[in-house]
Order: C-alpha cells, then sequence, then structure tokens
C-alpha cells in the first residue's frame, strides 16, 4: 500500500509526462493501414512526430487538422471534415484515429459529432473507419491517453456479439503503452506456445518493430492489428489484458463480447510470468510446453546469480504507472527497495505499488526524491540521462522517449527471457559501479620501499564478485 | 496578439520573398500539412540562449513532447536544456487558474535556478484563454527583479517561420539595448570590432569551428541570436558594428531594424562550404571598411582554403562525380550547393519550396540554366526525383531520414537535430567524411540483394538501381 502525494509546486521542471494525444495517437500507431489524424494546430503533430521518430527511428505516419488563427477563432468543423476527406481521398487508410488536442477541446470541438457529419457528407468514405477520442493534452499522460484511444477503438470496431469461442484457438490480447514492439513480440510467441492464435491489440509489434518492407513508401503504418481481426475479436475463447490502465478498455470489449478476460497489471518478473503461463495453460487446456519451463528454469538460475547485487538495491523510478508497477515488481522480487517513484499522472493500480510513497510529479522530483532516499540506481526514459549525470548514478532506460539509445525501442521487457536479461543488464550495472575499500596507506611505509611504490587508481572497478 | 500585428509580421520589407505574390502564406491544408508551428520556431530561435529560463505556458502537450529535442549547443550553462512548464491541468483551463500558475511558476524558477532572465511562452490553449502574458511577466519581473519576457507565439498563429520572426521582434522590444557592452579588450597591433550573428543556432556545436577565425581577426561577436548566446549579450547588440543574418529569412527583420535604429549594416551569408565561409569574412571586413582587416582577412582565407583544400583531397578523389539530389529550405538550398561542388560532387537537383527568387538565381547561377528544383517535398516525390535523376544520395531534413533509410538509399542529416557540425572550413571535413560515410557503406548492397531463397522475386530493389 502506498501513499500518492500530489503535486504542489506551479511548475513542472524536466518533464516526465508526454501528452494524451500523444499516446492515442501511439494506439493508433498499432493498427494496419492506419494514420492517426490530430485535431489541432500543426505543431501537435509536428511534435508528436519528432517524438515518435526519435523513439523508434521510423518513419512516423500523422497528421493534423491544422488548425491556424482563423480556424481557432471562427470555427474548426471544417478542418476536420476536410482534413478526413483528404486522408480518405489521398491515402486510402482502413482507419483513421482522431484525437483530439488542448487546442481543439478549449475551443470546445464536438468531435463524435464532426465524424458523423462527415459520414452524411461522404458516404462514399463509409469503408474507412474514423475512430474519435477526447484527448486534451491538459489531462492525462502518454499512457491514459493510449487507454483511452484503445476504448474508443474497442467502441467503434467491435461489433457487439454474443459468439464467444467461434474461433477456439483464439484469444485477445490488449497491450497496454508501457509495452514495447520487443514485448508484443514475446506476448505473440507465448500464446503460440500454447497453441493459442493470439490478436494482439494494438499490434505495434507488428507495425514499429523496425522492419524494411518491398514498398519503398507507406502513408500508412507498415503493419498493426488488421481491421477485420478487431471486428472478430467477440469470437476468442479469452481475453489477456496486460496493464491496468487498460481495465476500462477491457470493460468495454467484455461488455460488447462477453468473452472473459484475465488481467494482469505487468507480466516482469517471476510471479507475473507464472500467472500469465497459468492462465495461457488454462485457457488452452494443455501442459506448459518444455521450452517455456526451461525459459522459467533459466529465470530462476539469474534470479540466484544476480541477487547478490540486486539485495538491498536502493532504486528510484520515473515511468508511467503500468510501467512503474512492473518494474517495482521486478525490484523489489529481487530484494531491492524502490526509495522513489515518480509518475505523471494518479491511477487507481498506484496503491497498490510495493513502496511506500508515489510522487505524482517531474523528473525534478525524481532527482529530489532518490537523492533523499539515496538511490543507487535510477530506472527512467533518455530524458533522465541529465538527472542521472547530476546524481552520479547509473540509468536503466525504459519508458518513452528513448532517443539517445538505438534499439531501445525494441527492447523487450515482459516474459522469462526479458526479465532475466533485465536483471543481467541491472546487475551489471550494480557492478560497474563497485567501489572496493580505499586501499589505505599505513605512516610507517615512510621513508621504507613501499613508500616508492605508484599509488594505486583510489577505488578501481571489480569485474565480478568472484576473487581470487 | 492581434490579428494585425500578425499581418504586419508577415510584411517584412528587406525578404526578397516580400516582392512577390505572398504565396508561402496560404493556410495550411488539413490532412495534408506538414512542419512545426510558431510556437516551435519561437523556440528554436530562442532557447539556445543558454542561462535563461524558459517556460512554456500551457498544457503539456507543447513542452512535454518537445523539450531537449534540439541539437544547440553551449559553451557553459545548461539551464536552456532544463524544460520547464506550468502543465496546466484541466481544472486550470476551466477556472482560469493559469495565470496564477505562472506568476508563482516564474517565481520557483527564479528561486531555484537564479536564471539570467525568464522567458515565457504562450502557445495555444493559453492564448485562446486569454491569459494576459504580458501583465503577468511585468508583474513578477516588478515583484522578484528578474528581467521576465513574455513570448506571445501561438502555435496557431502559423509556421515555424513566423515564430522565428516573434523570436526577433520579442529580443528587439524586451531585450536589445537594454545595457551596454563591457569595452573590447585590446589585442596587440589589431583593431577589436564588435559583431553580431543573428539565425545562427551553433548546431552540433558547429560554430566553434568558426568562432576562431574570428578571434583571429579581431573580430569580438558581442551576440549572437542565439548559438550558445547569454542573456547580456543580446542585451548589448545593438552596439555592434556589423551584422550578418546566417542562412535565415526569417530573422532579417532583427536585422533590418538593428539597421534602421542603430544604423548597422548586415548582410545575409552562410559558414556552409569553403567559398561562403571566405565570402562572410569578406563580406564582415567590407562592412567594417578597415583596409588592415581586411589584408589581415585575405591572408587568413588564403592560408585556411590551402589547408582545407589539402586536407579535402583525398574526399574529393572518393566523391567526385557523385550525384546528390538535395532537399532544404531556402537559404541552404544554395549554400549547401557550393559546399557540395567544393566536393567535386554534382547537385542533380535541389529543394526550393522555401527559397526566394534571389535564392533560386543563385541556385542557377551555381547549377546552371537547367538545375532542377523540387516543391515538392513529400516522401514519394523525393523519392521518384532520387530515381529519375539517377542521385547516389538524399541529402534532407531529418523528417525525411527515416523515408530514405526504408527506401534503402544513402542520407545525410542536415536539419537542426543532427548530430554533427559542418560549418566553417574545418565542417567540410566532417561533411565530406560523413558523406562517404554513407555511400561507401556496404549496408546498401547487403540490404537491396534478395534473400537466397528469393531470387525470383525482386524484394527491395532500390529506387535508384
Amino acid at each position: 500500500m502506498s501513499e500518492i502525494i500530489k503535486r504542489s509546486k506551479p511548475l513542472a521542471v524536466n518533464p516526465l509526462k508526454a501528452s494524451s494525444t500523444l499516446g492515442a495517437s501511439l494506439a493508433f500507431l498499432g493498427l494496419r493501414r492506419a494514420i492517426p489524424m490530430m485535431h489541432g494546430s500543426q505543431g501537435c503533430t509536428a511534435f508528436g512526430k519528432v517524438f515518435f521518430v526519435r523513439h523508434f527511428r521510423e518513419p512516423v505516419p500523422l497528421q493534423t487538422t491544422a488548425m491556424d488563427q482563423i480556424a481557432t477563432v471562427m470555427s474548426s468543423d471544417e478542418n476536420v471534415i476536410e482534413g478526413l476527406k483528404t486522408i480518405c481521398e489521398k491515402s486510402k487508410p482502413d482507419v483513421i484515429g482522431l484525437p483530439t488536442t488542448g487546442l481543439s477541446e478549449t475551443q470546445g470541438t464536438d468531435i463524435q459529432r464532426l465524424v458523423r457529419e462527415f459520414r452524411s457528407q461522404y458516404p462514399q468514405f463509409d469503408h474507412v473507419a474514423v475512430v474519435p477520442v477526447n484527448t486534451p493534452d491538459f489531462s492525462g499522460s502518454l499512457e491514459s491517453g493510449f487507454a483511452l484511444a484503445l476504448e474508443a477503438i474497442i467502441n467503434t470496431l467491435v461489433p457487439e456479439t454474443r459468439h464467444v469461442g467461434r474461433r477456439r484457438r483464439q484469444v485477445n490480447v490488449l497491450a497496454s503503452a508501457a509495452l514495447t514492439p520487443g514485448d508484443l513480440e514475446v506476448l505473440r510467441d507465448w500464446c503460440e506456445a500454447f497453441g493459442l492464435r493470439p490478436v494482439l491489440l494494438p499490434d505495434i509489434g507488428d507495425s514499429l518493430d523496425g522492419h524494411l518492407i518491398d514498398a519503398e513508401y507507406t502513408p500508412l503504418t507498415l503493419g498493426g492489428t488488421p481491421r477485420d481481426e478487431i471486428a472478430a475479436m467477440g469470437e476468442s475463447i479469452a481475453t489477456l489484458v496486460i496493464g491496468a490502465s487498460l481495465n476500462r478498455a477491457a470493460d468495454a470489449l467484455h461488455a460488447r463480447t462477453g468473452v472473459p478476460d484475465y488481467r494482469f497489471d505487468h507480466l516482469m518478473g517471476l510471479e507475473a510470468c507464472d500467472q500469465f503461463t497459468q492462465a495461457l495453460a488454462t485457457i488452452s487446456n494443455t501442459v506448459v510446453p518444455a521450452r517455456i519451463e526451461r525459459y522459467r528454469a533459466q529465470l530462476q538460475d539469474a534470479m540466484v546469480d544476480s541477487h547478490f547485487m540486486t539485495g538491498f538495491l536502493r532504486v528510484a523510478l520515473a515511468a508511467e504507472p503500468d510501467l512503474l508497477a512492473g518494474m517495482s515488481a521486478l525490484f523489489t522480487g529481487m530484494g531491492g527497495e524502490v526509495v522513489a517513484a515518480v509518475t505523471p499522472i494518479s491511477a487507481e493500480s498506484l496503491k497498490r505499488l510495493p513502496c511506500a510513497k508515489v510522487h505524482i510529479g517531474d523528473l525534478q522530483d525524481l532527482e529530489h526524491a532518490a537523492a533523499e532516499g539515496n538511490a543507487q540506481m535510477l530506472v527512467g526514459s533518455s530524458h533522465a540521462v541529465q538527472s542521472a549525470e547530476r546524481l552520479g548514478l547509473p540509468l536503466l532506460r525504459a519508458g518513452f522517449p528513448l532517443y539517445d539509445r538505438v534499439g531501445g525501442f525494441a527492447r523487450a521487457w515482459v516474459g522469462y527471457r526479458a526479465s532475466r536479461q533485465a536483471l543481467f543488464d541491472i546487475a551489471n550495472l550494480v557492478l560497474e559501479q563497485h567501489h572496493d575499500i580505499p586501499a589505505y596507506r599505513s605512516v610507517f611505509w615512510s621513508g621504507g620501499p613501499r613508500d616508492h611504490e605508484a599509488s594505486l587508481p583510489a577505488s578501481p572497478r571489480v569485474t565480478g564478485l568472484v576473487r581470487h | 496578439m492581434k490579428a494585425s500585428d500578425i499581418l504586419a509580421l508577415q510584411n517584412e520589407p528587406a525578404c526578397s520573398h516580400n516582392k512577390e505574390e505572398k504565396s508561402g502564406c496560404a493556410r495550411p491544408k488539413p490532412g495534408a500539412t506538414a512542419g512545426g508551428c510558431t510556437f516551435d520556431g519561437a523556440q528554436i530561435a530562442l532557447l539556445p540562449i543558454a542561462d535563461v529560463a524558459h517556460i512554456v505556458h500551457g498544457p503539456i502537450g507543447c513542452s512535454g513532447n518537445s523539450w531537449d529535442n534540439r541539437g544547440t549547443r553551449s559553451s557553459g550553462p545548461a539551464l536552456y536544456r532544463i524544460g520547464m512548464t506550468t502543465d496546466l491541468t484541466e481544472q486550470d483551463v476551466i477556472m482560469g487558474r493559469g495565470e496564477k500558475r505562472l506568476f508563482h511558476a516564474i517565481k520557483q524558477a527564479i528561486d531555484e535556478y537564479a536564471p539570467a532572465a525568464v522567458f515565457v511562452y504562450a502557445t495555444c490553449v493559453t492564448a485562446v484563454i486569454g491569459d494576459d502574458l504580458e501583465a503577468v511577466c511585468k508583474a513578477a519581473e516588478a515583484r522578484w527583479g528578474v528581467p521576465v519576457v513574455p513570448v506571445d507565439c501561438a502555435g496557431f498563429y502559423g509556421t515555424k517561420n513566423m515564430g522565428n520572426r516573434i523570436a526577433g521582434e520579442t529580443m528587439l522590444r524586451h531585450v536589445i539595448g537594454t545595457r551596454e557592452p563591457a569595452p573590447a579588450p585590446s589585442l596587440p597591433g589589431i583593431q577589436v570590432h564588435d559583431i553580431s550573428l543573428i539565425g545562427e543556432y551553433n548546431i552540433a556545436g558547429e560554430f566553434w569551428n568558426v568562432a576562431p577565425l574570428f578571434d583571429e581577426l579581431g573580430l569580438r561577436v558581442l551576440a549572437s541570436l542565439s548559438g550558445d548566446a547569454r542573456y547580456h549579450e543580446i542585451q548589448t547588440m545593438h552596439r555592434a558594428q556589423a551584422n550578418m543574418v546566417v542562412c535565415a529569412k526569417a530573422l532579417l527583420n532583427v536585422a533590418r531594424k538593428l539597421n534602421e535604429r542603430w544604423g548597422i549594416p548586415y548582410f545575409e551569408g552562410s559558414f556552409y562550404g569553403v567559398a561562403d565561409t571566405s565570402q562572410a569574412l569578406r563580406d564582415f571586413a567590407r562592412l567594417l571598411g578597415d583596409a588592415d582587416l581586411s589584408a589581415r582577412t585575405e591572408a587568413l582565407i588564403a592560408r585556411e582554403e590551402a589547408k582545407v583544400s589539402a586536407a579535402l583531397q583525398p574526399w574529393r578523389e572518393r566523391l567526385t562525380g557523385k550525384r546528390v539530389l538535395l532537399y532544404t529550405g531556402g537559404v541552404k538550398s544554395w549554400s549547401i550547393v557550393s559546399a557540395l561542388q567544393d566536393l567535386g560532387m554534382e547537385v542533380v537537383a535541389t529543394g526550393t519550396k522555401k527559397s526566394t527568387a534571389e535564392d533560386k538565381a543563385r541556385i542557377r547561377d551555381l547549377m546552371g540554366d537547367d538545375a532542377i528544383m523540387i516543391d515538392d517535398g513529400s516522401p514519394k516525390a523525393l523519392l521518384g526525383a532520387y530515381k529519375d535523376l539517377s542521385a547516389d544520395i538524399l541529402i534532407a531534413g531529418g523528417r525525411n531520414l527515416y523515408t530514405a533509410l526504408k527506401a534503402r538509399i544513402p542520407f545525410l542529416d542536415i536539419n537542426q537535430e543532427r548530430e554533427f557540425g559542418y560549418a566553417g572550413y574545418s565542417g567540410m571535413q566532417e561533411l565530406a567524411r560523413q558523406l562517404a560515410l554513407t555511400m561507401e557503406n556496404p549496408v546498401w548492397q547487403a540490404v537491396r540483394s534478395p534473400a537466397p531463397w528469393a531470387q525470383s522475386k525482386l524484394a527491395g530493389m532500390p529506387v535508384g538501381a
């Protein structure tokens, strides 16, 4: 049970938060032949594009309703309708995501009505799905905007049916913003190992994993969940929900389809992985494959190997609520202690975190809390690099955005093998920080033969804990 | 900002675009628009001022999605890298608590970081709800005794270009001329002159390639708007004896008004390429009217050109005859052309979307009358041109980077997020190295070859092949 400490200062310094509009766009980027169009000024989209391009190192389809001064003062309704028409004509997408921004919400846009007007004006584009979602920047964050978009996708694209189990090996997997393209690949393999056919929603593992394609250029996503698969989610035998932020989206899917669901706050560390594996075994009614047993045993081995470095490790975490849940479980499961936890928005799940306090705040709050808690390691995005430098602490990079590493976006965190790699990396960061006891030089050595010895560096780094 | 003020800013008499019909001011097309907003442009122009606290007044999208994403470098303070925003909540917007939050936010920034000044940037939402930035800044400045400068740059005012211009206008109105410079230290046997640079952002530290040359010539850079700048230097900009507008039409308003108000002569130039770097140094000597300086400048140019020519020779052998498709905006459309020609490369086409008639004339001078100019910068159009013109490399802004890589073609980034500095004589060597590095790399062959088991399939054929 942890205490949630609300924001009390007027200025956010080194923000941890990215906007909910951005999060909604990310969810749409996990759909096949899709493009999000933000309803706002062109800068909203330009910033979002740079943000994702730097993180994923991929071209990112993203458009804007391009509200200018006149549209802002008079009306931007026509911008939405014209923008939808232009994209339908030019790019022929399957899905257009339509998240709002702080600007259009302040103006008071009624995005649902605008989509209805577009439908009545341009029936020739009825085959293009349009998913509007209200995501003003002044409310929520990337993770919550992503969850809202997912809920909107479900409510728009999943028909109300009662055909549970018509596809006998199909399971739905709802994947939160905390999951990377690498994580989605892990989830697919995990389900398939049990003979199940997963429909991942959204599937940024298929669209933003970074792969070269035959076509030189496409204005739409390079992959992602196909629209017809989304429409058939009601025929699955079960839904697996990863991330507490998706609770409402999961409720919506359940209400529309009646497919029973299994919910997980995260999939990091042995315990969470076991629960997920058990759920898959139950759903598929098969024994756990030997391959999975081996991965589990490997993780256990890594746990005992690395517990020397992770035991009592004081760690400071800066992440959105879902990632925070996974990271804190991983560290505390290894004998570590979360001495500081900072997250951009409040969430129900925060109360369940295994730490005393959670700050709703920014990276300045992280720095203060980490210093106060005498942290030995930070976990955060590339934005936390400056904080880590000021604190002189190693940084385990996770979350959004990761722009100072190649491939950071692709790294998997969930599952037995990724948890094992995370433990290795954490342990290595600790080893690199290890300081030996400084050599003591006796006063009696003065004038003797030892007096002329070259002194060793004050704190040589060791490469392992096994000493000879 | 009033609509009339925005119109006034769009009218820049010193800009050669201005003589033509204002095609550049067409409204952006919903669903088919790329590029940043006015707020973005204002930040690009002012954020490099390193000892200022830059506060973004708005909801999280504007700062949270963009902070610390620029390539500008500081030789000292790193305050500009700290992202600061009022991060307005729904309640702030609905209840009108934005101004109050801003007032206290300014205090927090001053208390915690002791900045030389605070710049407060308006954003779309705070402009729409009518927060009185000017009044809050004035009150905060009076209360805490630190300069607090409002930058009225809501995103919906227009393009990045407009934001640059607003930034310049803000400096003219609130900062430039508010302090006198300390006298320049004297150098033995050399008359020291004060100069300023406008529109140089020290991307990847590239101005440091050129700065030693200014020192050697006895030219003190009194202020730069705004690469590696300090607030107190911008304040003294009105005392420069000559100004250079570096690769930026958008800040011409600053040069023109400094000329009108304080009689400072200026010229437009570039530090990209050997010829342009030399020309910039000559232009300073010319404007300053110092015969001794001219002589020393010529000697320095002769020495540096000989040095760089020798250093570039091995690169030139490798790069000669290579065909470049260049897509950049405005001034860079010709300034980079001359840099590439210095390397023996052939520029087969250049982007001219943001170029003026004058820019285009210079392109024709450089590339000949049949120079191909590209206005459509869409990925599709660029890839098509690359193929049609049998280019060997695409040089463009970061936005097109992954478009090129996905199409399996070599690429060089010349925009503001890039990691390498190409300015000055020594920057040419880095430019040559980066060009060869990508074009000569074996990865292109590897990724263009089909898998052994898919020989019948023409997977991944390069567009240029």
